[in-house]
């Protein structure tokens, strides 16, 4: 057994220490999530003004020809411009929001005091990885600012488009170049932040906190990690090689007899598909580390407001390494239309449906220990049973995507947006807001408004079903993606449905106001927090709302139960993991 | 609380898949001889998925409507623990797994690992920025080699063709629109000039991506006559969305007399 073992670093005095580099890992988790809500509403507006732009392609956007005078001269947004705000979308969406929030910001405020350590293994190291984060989304966002734009090929960044330089578009010289070295940073930061979580969670362990008694989303974290840190180290690479090809000559992903822009390219020898493998070995694990925290989030949040345990929780445990062990045997499913060998599309095929029995499992799990509960409603609980609808949802249309002959049609369609979006876009963010509605009492000692909350998920669950569901059907009729207009005339019939989602998406969005309001407020002025406002068992409740410098005020937590105690007899029907024998 | 959520649920759920299950948008009808087993392929994941999805989120509805809080009644496990549940997922998605792979990769070798048929129509195409270009190989039968320093949008030599020292590239037809004859194999060529594209005709039931350095074979069969869009759906640059062609698929008569005026016209 291993046991925590004090970090030793005192609570320090300066202003700037004590907010700004601090190694405390729960100013840190902070410091994390709150990235990523600057992250999401930039990531957001850009979306609007995308789904603005596809609904009423000829309407100026009010105030935009403004801000952007060259992609949006008068309001109405150029191709270029549209592709852009695109790229931008995916990038910050995907890095700065579905990677950073439920596994960095809960994980780093969370997974010590879940072990019961003072701090995490590595607390400089810890800092490191935050400051060299916001350097990497500072890198990416600096991409407007320059001559022609961000650039505009996507948020995979396929090479060669991304590889030649400017002759391939604007946006596609410095724009591109910002890409790529903002992702080979933050890769540093994740490889950082992995080692770190992995360390913590294996060595820093108090006494009596076995594996088994680890809580569920420390658990995701600790397997996350683990395939972040197979995902980055595969991808800071990759993106070394971008930089290189782009700046110093080298043709990694260039292959000879390119002519672009009627200038023969003078590079020789590299090809496309590389780029291709490489990006989606990193990107397929990328879709696990966006949603496992989500797996653990909402693990941990089922039984506390079910008061029950969870159903069959080394089931689950089991799970989540089927999951991430197959998640590095799928990445060749974005790529059966490449022009990779075909025999290989039916062997990446297989291991990409059979990752759907451990997620499948999971989902009975979760729906299994409703049964027989008595079910507290939240904005908390609500958040995490409208994880599961939308990760049904999302999962479900992964056995179209999956099989080779049926993405012949729907790839590069709005049905794989709307696939993507569902299952690592909208139930991670319900995992992120579900956490948030959860841990907010822990993390500032105030409690969020629940009527708000409640209002916040009724129109949120509501408005992200009319936004994506029709997305399927779009890609049905063979609706094709990332296209700023639909010139085609096939496309034509399909604008009204464009236009539903447009309002629809609006609308989700500006109900987020009312997230944002609340957490504002609640921050300043929600009630004081009890130290178990939810009745919960982990450690976290064991001690104080927000709690002390070194999490358990001099003491070190013994451990003598596991994670899942709950639906006891009795007036109180839980048993916390510090509870004596 | 919780059965406003099951109500919710369960009416987003069965209005979801209503949509799916009447059609109401859907593929365009079928031109090719290979797309009525992607099609049908198509229909029972749909069945299959759409059940589990109706399932699942009925499922979800149920038991949230059904166990709400009520502080009295003692919390009950899942009868056998989570044994049942495992097995049930495995079973039932293993079965379909193997079903759909089983028959679903027949589907696709059908289309991407199978020879084209003797005799097929040969069609090069080109992707560039943001067009699509078909060259037929003429009276010769023999298509004229590639010369990338040649290729030059300003004098329209999209293929780089060298006809002053190249007597089979003299002949090529270059044309903007794919035109085949119906019910005759073709098989396509693709290369590309700059940067990922891809070939799609919903119609066709046919996608493939092209790829810079390699040249990548595609075959198909159209069975019905007509005008059909072609579109890009590799993000290839600034004007991606308006990267489309026509596949015109014309009676035999009707092509061979295109072809002779083409060839004329050269």
């Amino acid at each position: 057994m291993t046991h925590g073992v004090a970090t030793g670093h005192a609570r320090p005095q300066s202003f700037l220490r004590r907010h700004v580099f601090s190694v405390d890992h729960k100013v840190i988790g902070r410091q994390y999530l709150d990235l990523a809500l600057v992250a999401v509403v930039t990531g957001m507006v850009l979306s609007w003004i995308m789904r603005f732009h596809l609904g009423w392609p000829e309407t100026p956007v009010p105030g935009l020809g403004k801000l952007a005078p060259t992609g949006a001269a008068g309001g109405v947004i150029t191709p270029e411009f549209y592709l852009a705000l695109m790229t931008m979308h995916g990038t910050i969406m995907v890095f700065f929001v579905l990677t950073t929030a439920p596994f960095a910001g809960f994980g780093n405020f969370f997974l010590p005091i879940h072990v019961g350590a003072e701090d995490m293994a590595f607390p400089r190291i810890n800092m490191t990885s935050f400051w060299v984060t916001l350097l990497a989304l500072l890198v990416l966002l600096s991409a407007f600012f320059v001559g022609d734009g961000p650039p505009l090929s996507g948020w995979t960044a396929y090479a060669p488009l991304s590889a030649v330089g400017k002759d391939a578009g604007p946006g596609q010289g410095v724009g591109q170049t910002l890409w790529a070295v903002s992702i080979a940073i933050f890769c540093i930061a994740q490889l950082l932040g992995s080692l770190n979580f992995i360390a913590t969670t294996l060595d820093l362990r108090t006494r009596g906190m076995s594996l088994a008694r680890l809580p569920f989303a420390t658990w995701a974290w600790f397997i996350t990690s683990v395939i972040g840190l197979v995902a980055f180290a595969v991808l800071m690479p990759a993106c070394i090689l971008l930089i290189l090809d782009r700046v110093a000559g080298t043709s990694f992903f260039i292959p000879a007899g390119l002519v672009i822009s009627d200038r023969l390219q003078p590079h020789a020898g590299g090809s496309p598909l590389l780029w291709q493998h490489l990006f989606w070995f990193f990107g397929h694990p990328e879709v696990y580390i966006a949603i496992l925290p989500g797996f653990g989030i909402v693990s941990q949040i089922l039984p506390v407001f079910a008061r029950k345990p969870l159903l069959g929780p080394r089931v689950f445990i089991t799970c989540l390494i089927a999951i991430a062990f197959l998640s590095y045997t799928v990445w060749g499913h974005h790529m059966f239309l490449s022009g990779m060998n075909p025999l290989s599309a039916t062997l990446f095929s297989v291991p990409t449906l059979v990752i759907t029995i451990p997620a499948t499992i999971i989902t009975l799990l979760w729906i299994g220990t409703l049964y027989g509960g008595r079910l507290r409603f939240t904005s908390a609980s609500l958040f995490a049973l409208g994880f599961v609808s939308v990760f049904v949802s999302g999962g479900i249309s992964g056995f179209f995507l999956a099989q080779p002959s049926t993405d012949i049609y729907l790839h590069g369609t709005y049905f794989v947006v709307a696939h993507f979006h569902f299952v690592m876009g909208v139930a991670a963010m319900f995992g992120i807001f579900a956490g948030t509605y959860f841990w907010f009492p822990k993390m500032f000692g105030r409690m969020m408004n629940e009527t708000l909350g409640k209002w916040h998920f009724w129109l949120t669950f509501i408005g992200v079903y009319c936004v994506f569901m029709p997305m399927h059907y779009l890609g049905l009729a063979g609706n094709v993606r990332r296209y700023s207009a639909f010139t085609d005339d096939y496309l034509q019939p399909l604008i009204p449905l464009h236009r539903f989602i447009t309002v629809a998406a609006l609308f989700t969005g500006a109900v987020q106001l009312i997230f944002l309001f609340n957490l504002i407020r609640s921050r300043v002025r929600g009630p004081k927090a009890p130290d178990n406002p939810w009745e919960a068992t982990t450690l976290e409740w064991s001690t104080s709302s927000p709690p002390p410098h070194d999490n358990f005020g001099g003491r070190q937590p013994v451990v003598s139960h596991g994670p899942n105690e709950y639906g006891g007899a009795g007036p109180r029907d839980y048993v916390m993991q510090a509870d004596p024998q | 609380m919780g059965r406003l959520f099951a109500v919710v649920v369960s009416v987003i759920a069965l209005v979801s898949a209503a949509i799916f299950a009447f059609h109401v948008w859907w593929l365009p009808p079928d031109i090719s001889t290979h797309g009525v087993r992607i099609d049908r392929q198509m229909n029972e994941t749909m069945v299959v998925a759409g059940a589990l999805f109706v399932l699942g989120q009925l499922a979800l509805a149920v038991f949230v409507w059904r166990f709400s809080a009520s502080e009295t009644r003692a919390v009950k496990s899942f009868p056998g623990g989570p044994t049942p549940l495992v097995v049930l997922a495995t079973v039932l998605v293993g079965i379909e797994i193997l079903v759909l792979t089983f028959v679903g990769s027949k589907v696709w070798a059908d289309v991407y690992q199978t020879p084209p048929a003797p005799g097929s129509l040969q069609v090069e195409v080109l992707g560039e920025q943001f067009a699509f270009y078909f060259r037929y190989a003429g009276a010769d039968g023999k298509f004229g080699a590639m010369h990338p320093e040649l290729m030059s949008d300003a004098t329209e030599n999209f293929f780089g063709l060298d006809p002053a020292n190249d007597t089979t590239a003299r002949d090529d037809i270059v044309v903007g629109s794919l035109v085949i004859p119906v019910n005759q194999p073709v098989e396509l060529r693709m290369h590309a000039k700059d940067v990922n594209h891809s070939f799609y005709v919903p119609e066709l039931r046919i996608q493939q991506d092209f790829v810079p350095g390699l040249v990548i074979p595609l075959h198909f069969t159209a069975t019905t006559p007509g005008k059909y869009e072609l579109v890009c759906t590799q993000l290839c640059g600034l004007g991606h969305y308006n990267m489309r062609a026509f596949v015109e698929v014309k009676p035999r008569a009707d092509f061979d007399q295109w072809l002779k005026e083409k060839a004329a016209a050269l």
